[in-house]
């Protein structure tokens, strides 16, 4: 047995075991710390490894033909999101308040389960099928326990299910094609390993190619509020229950880029050549950091404002994943686990002040710096984290997702990527009008409406200080993550990034 | 012989690690160490001016801290890069740091929430010095932005004033303005160099590397780069256009202003545009542009300075324009180089004059701080006046560092460091409207200053407090004559061999220059003596131009329109269309479908919306049995 396979099952069991009457809050504190402990342990062990094998790997089968196994293995990658999970999961089960119902800790126990599952998984089948099992919780606490009133809950609610379950189904028809398409009418296989060695051997033709990548673009891009297929996410965060909101956003999210990651770029290198597909791209993620720039810019309340940035944010991950050269790709994942973390830890905080002042409403906030000085230090780490400090987690990704998209000089050196590499660096502007907007509005100046909070107590501080000294540990030592990913990329940067040459070639070629 | 890294390294490591270290204590325990803090913050900066001190006879060398980021060929270390100009600035940096750090024990003794002060004083140490010893171009990001959020920190020290609030955020916005533009420029030239983006590789490659003739074939490339590069230096030594966030800055402490907004981190922008020289002879477009705007930032903000009432602002504007010498400087050099810098030439103008300025412009703002200090933080220099008389150590201080400003012949430093200027500005082909400029901001400084001179300290008192001023306290004055001690030897002396790694070498004097710059100072200070000597208030006050300078060209009045404009009512804009197609359109097809679903499914489950999310999950899984176990069946 893998050790993995513990980490994907134990928060299942402990999920039933706090269904069953077990005491909720230990249960899900013990389980979450114990896959924290284990994941922290597995990637210290595999830290600085440069093999490209996967490891930990172990298989079930499942079924001969088409042969689906329940297969689990982690590189690098899959190591530090499995971190990542463990971490927020633990931070969103510690921060749910007693009175709360079991179900809090059960639905995030599920959607940790099927994160876990996501990232670990190496078959294409349950990979998908985890990230289906949590999506279900999701949706469900949103309905249920959901903010606002009943009609407007409901409606958010209906709303993501309705995305998510396009996204899913569109998502599930690419899958479904890739997987026949390589076949080539014999024995189906959903094994990732296997996959990659017939896109190997046997490439399918660029076109096809192209038009299966841009299928999985538009169904794991929905998954991850791709514009112009984002609007279920602002009010989905807005209104989700804090640990929901904080799995949701911080974790779940990143597997429309995972899975771009893992699945789509490596089966289909021309696929992503093709310009009109990588245009496309380009398009759709400017859309999402200058577009849903300005729209956090005109956000009144503090979880609009944390909901319609983490919708911005995720432009620049697809930024790396565009670029797809050897830096950018390792910015791009360092920014998902970065972005993760720092949303999560704002989330909580927002939460928080939720739970104490009953409005988020930033116009009536204002002078909590002098009442919450640690909560204020708190949201500050998250806040300037995510606008890209130097010292936080989130700057080294972005610095490198950017550096990375200019390493080719010559006479078309100032291809379609570069100019998007430039207004994309505007949105960084944008982020820190909307945050220190925000800051200054809750943290500074007088509470003239009389609101007013004292900071947590020292237990309850806990999954936030966990959060932002990660923000700070990361960001300061950013080789601590890089070491994770110092092999398996390659496979991914020689295609994308002669995609990347092709496109800008093609483009350039285009206007002469 | 080489010298052994460890050795050479572990001096500015410990420059780095010490005020970082302080930070960090007091951000975690000041509630624990109370004024043990402010011992801290303070032991730590004595510690550092004495490193500096052992710095400066130390040899060259760029020793590796830390590596920070590294992917393959791409590598981004913490480095510290150990010359003759680093080793100027970082003693510029900790001896005025020291001195700062000295009078705020005095300044700051009866705030609530000095602890916090000093820790954000030793976070700025830290990113301060990191600016200094950055040995690459990303190291140097890296710092710029952690002294852009040190400085959001100090200014916004009193948060709960709304105006120091809105002022911290100004500043740390405008910077981000040029840090964007940084950044592309960063980027552009580590295309052009293919990733190396250390001082070092990138000066050899514009010497004799790549990037040599690539500027030959892409001459608009470099020009955009250097303007980029540029553009983090507008924001951070706040130039026209990004000035407006200086003067508002002035909301922090006194002493944050004198080490801060006055002395060093407005002054690393003109550090970096020296460290990047290169960058800007090969384009002499940018050289060009540059030195405009320094030159047109040095007149307006002078002109502005002469109707300021507030004696921190009078300062400020001041700050502004002497850093538009600077910048002008830092253009013409690179003009007057043309691409064939030689490599050895010591001293640069702009970078003399940064010295000579720091020393005289903290102790001015120092100065100020002990003047609102006894006037019980009245700011307004109208109600001031006869305060020669009750604090003598306080005006004969100030009284050297107006002089040094306004470049008194022969005797003060200020005057050497900005001939020097003026000299380029003469010599330079192209450079005579700016020598002109040049010598019209020379005049109006002089008229500025003495006006507020002549209003704060002569005459008689006009309030009540200014009447019953009283000498600042020992932990005050003690910096302050340190500092005018400092200033008035730093031409002579053991300070000179300090000077002679700032200094230019052709200290080619001309007359025309000398007599200008002469005669400016006479003709701007007698008027100022004249206008205002035993004034109750301003008699240019009501006239139509000096309305525009009071205030300040209505800047600030344009840019709250832009923004409202530009951010605000795009923003607006955008939401609205956002809501409209992307909620409206792209969201219709899958809920018009959501509908039809939805009516089904309320026949079934009695419109529960668990039952939808039940029925969805239960009908995705029915899709993916459909799809795998029964679609390939069928194909067979």
């Amino acid at each position: 047995m893998s050790p993995l396979e513990i980490v994907i099952l134990l928060p299942i069991l402990a999920a039933l075991a706090v269904w069953l009457g077990a005491p909720a809050r230990a249960t899900s504190i013990i389980a979450t710390s114990f896959c924290l402990g284990v994941l922290t342990l597995l990637c210290v062990q595999y830290h600085g490894s440069t093999g490209a094998e996967l490891r930990y790997t172990h298989s079930i089968a499942v079924l001969e033909n088409p042969a689906i196994s329940f297969a689990v293995g982690a590189d690098g990658v899959s190591l530090l999101l499995g971190l990542l999970t463990a971490l927020v999961a633990f931070a969103a089960v510690w921060q749910i308040s007693p009175e709360k119902p079991g179900i809090y800790h059960i639905a995030s126990l599920l959607i940790a389960a099927g994160a876990f599952g996501a990232f670990l998984c190496t078959d294409v089948f349950f990979l998908y099928a985890f990230h289906e099992l949590a999506l279900i919780p999701t949706l469900l606490m949103i309905a249920l326990h959901g903010h606002g009133d009943d009609e407007h809950r409901k409606a958010v609610a209906w709303k993501t299910t309705v995305y998510l379950g396009a996204g899913s189904l569109i998502l599930l028809a690419g899958l479904a094609w890739l997987v026949l398409e390589y076949s080539g009418g014999e024995k189906l296989t959903f094994d990732l390993t296997a996959l990659k060695a017939q896109a190997a051997t046997t490439p399918l033709p660029a076109a096809k190619q192209a038009s299966i990548a841009f299928v999985l673009l538009l169904g794991f891009g929905t998954l991850v509020s791709l514009f112009p297929l984002h609007s279920w996410a602002a009010p989905a965060y807005a209104s989700a229950p804090t640990p929901v909101a904080m799995l949701h956003s911080g974790v779940l999210k990143k597997f429309g880029l995972y899975g771009l990651f893992r699945i789509a770029l490596p089966l289909l290198p021309q696929g992503f050549q093709a310009p009109w597909v990588h245009q496309a791209l380009l398009f759709m993620l400017l859309g999402n950091i200058l577009v849903m720039g300005f729209v956090t810019i005109h956000q009144k309340r503090l979880d609009d404002v944390l909901a319609s940035s983490s919708v911005m944010h995720m432009g620049y991950i697809f930024l790396g994943l565009a670029a797809g050269t050897e830096i950018a790709l390792r910015g791009a994942v360092l920014l998902m686990f970065a972005h993760g973390v720092s949303i999560a830890l704002l989330f909580a905080l927002a939460g928080r002040l939720r739970s104490q002042l009953g409005t988020l409403e930033l116009a009536k906030l204002g002078g909590l710096g002098a009442h919450a000085p640690v909560f204020t230090v708190l949201f500050a780490f998250g806040a300037f984290a995510s606008i890209g400090l130097p010292g936080l987690a989130n700057f080294a990704g972005e610095v490198m997702i950017f550096i990375g998209s200019f390493t080719q000089f010559g006479t078309d050196s100032f291809g379609p990527l570069q100019w998007t590499v430039v207004l994309a660096l505007w949105g960084v502007v944008m982020s820190a009008v909307y945050m220190l907007r925000a800051y200054r509005s809750i943290f500074q100046g007088s509470a003239s409406t009389g609101l007013f909070m004292t900071d947590p107590a020292i237990a309850q501080r806990v999954p936030m200080i966990l959060l932002a000294a990660v923000l700070l540990v990361a960001g300061c030592c950013p080789w601590l993550l890089l070491g994770l990913l110092k092999t398996d990329l390659a496979s991914v940067t020689e295609a994308a990034s002669t995609a990347v040459h092709g496109a800008a070639k093609a483009a350039a070629g285009a206007t002469h | 012989m080489p010298e052994p890294e460890s050795t050479s390294a572990s001096l500015p490591t410990m420059l780095l690690l010490l005020p970082l270290l302080s930070a960090l204590v007091i951000l975690l325990a000041h509630r624990v160490l109370k004024g043990a803090s402010v011992i801290i913050s303070l032991l730590s900066a004595t510690v550092c001016f004495l490193i500096s001190l052992m710095l400066l006879g130390t040899k060259d060398a760029t020793p590796v801290l830390l590596p920070f980021l590294e992917v393959g060929k791409f590598k981004v270390a913490i480095d510290a890069i150990i010359d003759q100009q680093s080793r100027g600035m970082m003693f510029i940096v900790t001896s005025i740091g020291f001195f700062v750090h000295l009078f705020s024990v005095g300044y700051m003794k009866e705030d609530e929430s000095r602890e916090r002060f000093f820790g954000a004083l030793s976070l700025f140490m830290f990113s301060m010095t990191g600016i200094v010893l950055a040995g690459n171009l990303v190291m140097m990001f890296i710092f710029w932005e952690l002294v852009g959020l040190s400085s959001y920190l100090l200014i916004g020290h009193w948060f709960e004033k709304a105006s120091a609030a809105e002022a911290s955020k100004k500043a740390f916005l405008t910077n981000r303005i040029g840090d964007f533009g940084f950044m592309i420029g960063i980027l552009m030239l580590f295309m052009a160099n293919h990733g190396d983006v250390s001082f070092a590789g990138l000066k050899e490659s514009f010497a004799m590397g790549p990037v040599h003739d690539a500027v030959k074939i892409h001459p608009t490339f470099f020009l955009i780069a250097a303007l980029g590069i540029f553009m983090g230096a507008v924001g951070k030594s706040a130039q026209f256009p990004l000035h407006v966030w200086l003067p508002d800055a002035m909301e922090g402490p006194t002493p944050v202003s004198a080490l801060i907004h006055a002395a060093t981190m407005v002054a690393a922008g003109v550090y970096m545009l020296v460290r990047c020289a290169f960058v800007i002879e090969a384009s002499p477009d940018a050289s060009m542009t540059i030195a405009w705007i320094g030159g047109g930032t040095a007149l307006m903000a002078a002109l502005i300075a002469t109707q300021q009432n507030d004696i921190k602002r009078v300062l400020a504007y001041s700050t502004l324009s002497q850093l538009g010498y600077m910048v002008m400087a830092v253009g013409l050099v690179a003009l007057q180089a043309g691409g064939h810098h030689d490599t050895a030439a010591p001293g640069h103008p702009a970078m003399f004059h940064l010295y000579t300025h720091a020393f005289f412009k903290a102790m001015l703002f120092l100065g100020s701080g002990a003047v609102i200090y006894a006037c019980h933080h009245e700011q307004d220099i109208w109600k001031m006046g006869g305060l020669a008389r009750h604090m003598p150590v306080t005006f004969v201080t100030f009284l050297i560092g107006t002089a040094s400003l306004m470049g008194v012949p022969f005797i003060t430093s200020g005057f050497w460091s900005k001939e020097a200027i003026l000299g380029v500005a003469f010599e330079v082909k192209g450079g005579s409207p700016l020598f002109w400029i040049g010598v019209a901001t020379a005049l109006l400084t002089s008229f500025y200053m003495t006006r507020m001179f002549v209003i704060a300290f002569l005459g008689k008192p006009r309030t009540d407090s200014a009447h019953h001023a009283t000498e600042a306290p020992m932990v005050m004055i003690l910096p302050l004559v340190l500092l005018a001690v400092l200033t008035l030897i730093s031409p002579w002396g053991w300070a000179a061999k300090m000077l002679q790694a700032m200094k230019p070498d052709h200290a080619e004097t001309h007359s025309t220059v000398m007599i200008a710059s002469i005669a400016a100072l006479l003709i701007g200070s007698g008027l100022g003596f004249i206008l205002y000597r035993g004034k109750n208030s301003d008699p240019l006050a009501s006239k139509g131009l000096f309305k525009v300078f009071a205030n300040k060209f209505y800047f600030d009045e344009l840019y709250a329109v832009l923004v409202k404009v530009l951010q605000d009512g795009v923003a607006w804009l955008v939401n609205g269309l956002e809501r409209i197609f992307v909620d409206g359109i792209v969201a219709r097809l899958p809920a018009f479908a959501a509908r039809r679903i939805g009516s089904a499914a309320r026949v079934l489950t009695g419109g529960h919306l668990q039952g939808y999310t039940f029925l969805l999950g239960a009908g995705l899984l029915l899709v993916i049995y459909l799809a795998i176990f029964v679609l390939p069946q069928m194909g067979h």
